[in-house]
């Protein structure tokens, strides 16, 4: 069995008119066990920018851990911070893809096992999404990512549900949908989801029930 | 060919009055943070960016022991998503943000003379033409395009140095 596999994970992100949504399971679990159902895989770097880490939890943990400073130099929250009080603005997502990129590829021969899921918007409030593998290969997508152990159904989902330039109602709907139909196929993952909707204006987080077994 | 203008990346230029050799140490330092930049983040080190750097490596040489401070000043220039940027740099590490300057000989003269021609809606070719008529005023014999060197940065955001094929033609218009 992948180590990507030990906890169990299902990240998806998409793009709507002017917004974007990402959302995840909430399951930690132990291979088959599950030891806790309210785990976070999504965390927000500034108000338009959010990143997923699919995976092994330890490492998406260790790669996102907020600004302790004393173990190590690469935590991305750290080095957003590092990167506001030097430019003095905002990164782009574009721009914090590439970081995170570059960071991932540093440990080319012994990889965090992460995929990470990166939605943000930049430019006039532009959405932009995109995934990577553990080594730092981006991918970008117009429409939606996936990522986890559910990737494969929610590509199926995702692939049927999706329509281009949906309004965030409509979107926080479909994503949601999509999620939550996945992670039914899939033993390593649900136990509910956590949903960010994303507007140029505002941020709606959602707690989602699903089958809670 | 030896020039004074220098590109550090494709949309920002340098040039230094004082050591010739001292320039070059800080070309060489300030390409390699400019292209340190791009590969972690792959898009252009903005201008304000790369000069702070420069600054930060001149200022560190004033206070290190077994070397000695940088005998330039630089003026960088550069165009990025902020627009045209022009900036001062000193030996001390200090910096400067201008909309125009001049450094080494006749520095007072030139600044007087800038601050009187200088309105803030100029187009490029007037730009070039108040540079050639300061350069002149404390110029000793005669300019030509072999003895004077001009960069240029427009909104296309590729810092060029003319010929002396084209400075030639500009110092024909300005005659």
């Amino acid at each position: 069995m992948s180590i990507f596999e030990y906890n169990g994970s299902a990240l998806v992100a998409m793009v709507g008119k002017n917004c974007f949504a990402i959302a995840s399971d909430r399951r930690l679990g132990v291979q088959l066990q599950t030891i806790a159902t309210d785990f976070q895989r999504i965390s927000k770097i500034h108000d338009k920018l959010f990143i997923g880490l699919s995976g092994l939890a330890t490492d998406a943990q260790t790669l996102y851990e907020t600004n302790t400073i004393t173990s190590g130099y690469q935590r991305l929250v750290f080095r957003h911070k590092l990167y506001q009080l030097r430019e003095e603005r905002d990164m782009k997502p574009e721009t914090f893809a590439s970081l995170v990129s570059a960071i991932l590829y540093e440990k080319r021969f012994g990889p965090y096992f992460c995929q990470p899921v990166i939605a943000g918007l930049g430019d006039e409030d532009k959405p932009f999404i995109c995934t990577m593998d553990s080594i730092g290969a981006k991918e970008l997508a117009k429409d939606f990512v996936v990522a986890g152990t559910a990737s494969e159904s929610l590509y199926g989902a995702c692939e049927s549900m999706f329509k281009p330039d949906m309004e965030a109602d409509e979107l926080f709907e479909t994503i949601s949908q999509a999620l939550l139909s996945s992670v039914d196929r899939d033993c390593l993952s649900g136990w509910g989801g956590h949903v960010y909707v994303v507007t140029p204006t505002e941020v709606k987080e959602r707690i989602l029930k699903g089958r809670m077994d | 060919m030896v020039q004074k203008i220098q590109l550090l990346t494709p949309n920002i230029g340098v040039v230094y009055s004082g050591m010739g050799p001292d320039f070059r140490v800080l070309v060489r330092k300030s390409r390699k943070q400019a292209e340190q930049y791009h590969r972690l983040y792959k898009e252009p080190i903005p201008v304000t960016q790369l000069v702070r750097e420069i600054a930060a490596v001149m200022q560190e040489f004033t206070q290190s022991g077994g070397v000695r401070p940088f005998g330039v000043s630089l003026l960088v220039a550069g165009f990025d998503d902020k627009g045209p940027q022009l900036f001062q740099v000193d030996p001390s590490g200090s910096y400067f943000s201008w909309k125009a300057s001049a450094m080494g000989k006749n520095v007072s003269n030139a600044k007087t003379f800038l601050e009187k021609r200088y309105t803030d809606d100029m187009e490029l070719d007037d730009a070039v033409h108040t540079a050639i008529l300061t350069l002149k005023e404390g110029f000793e014999g005669q300019i030509s395009g072999k003895n004077i060197e001009i960069g240029i940065i427009g909104s296309d955001k590729k810092f060029r140095v003319l010929t002396p094929a084209e400075i030639d033609d500009y110092l024909g218009e300005v005659e």
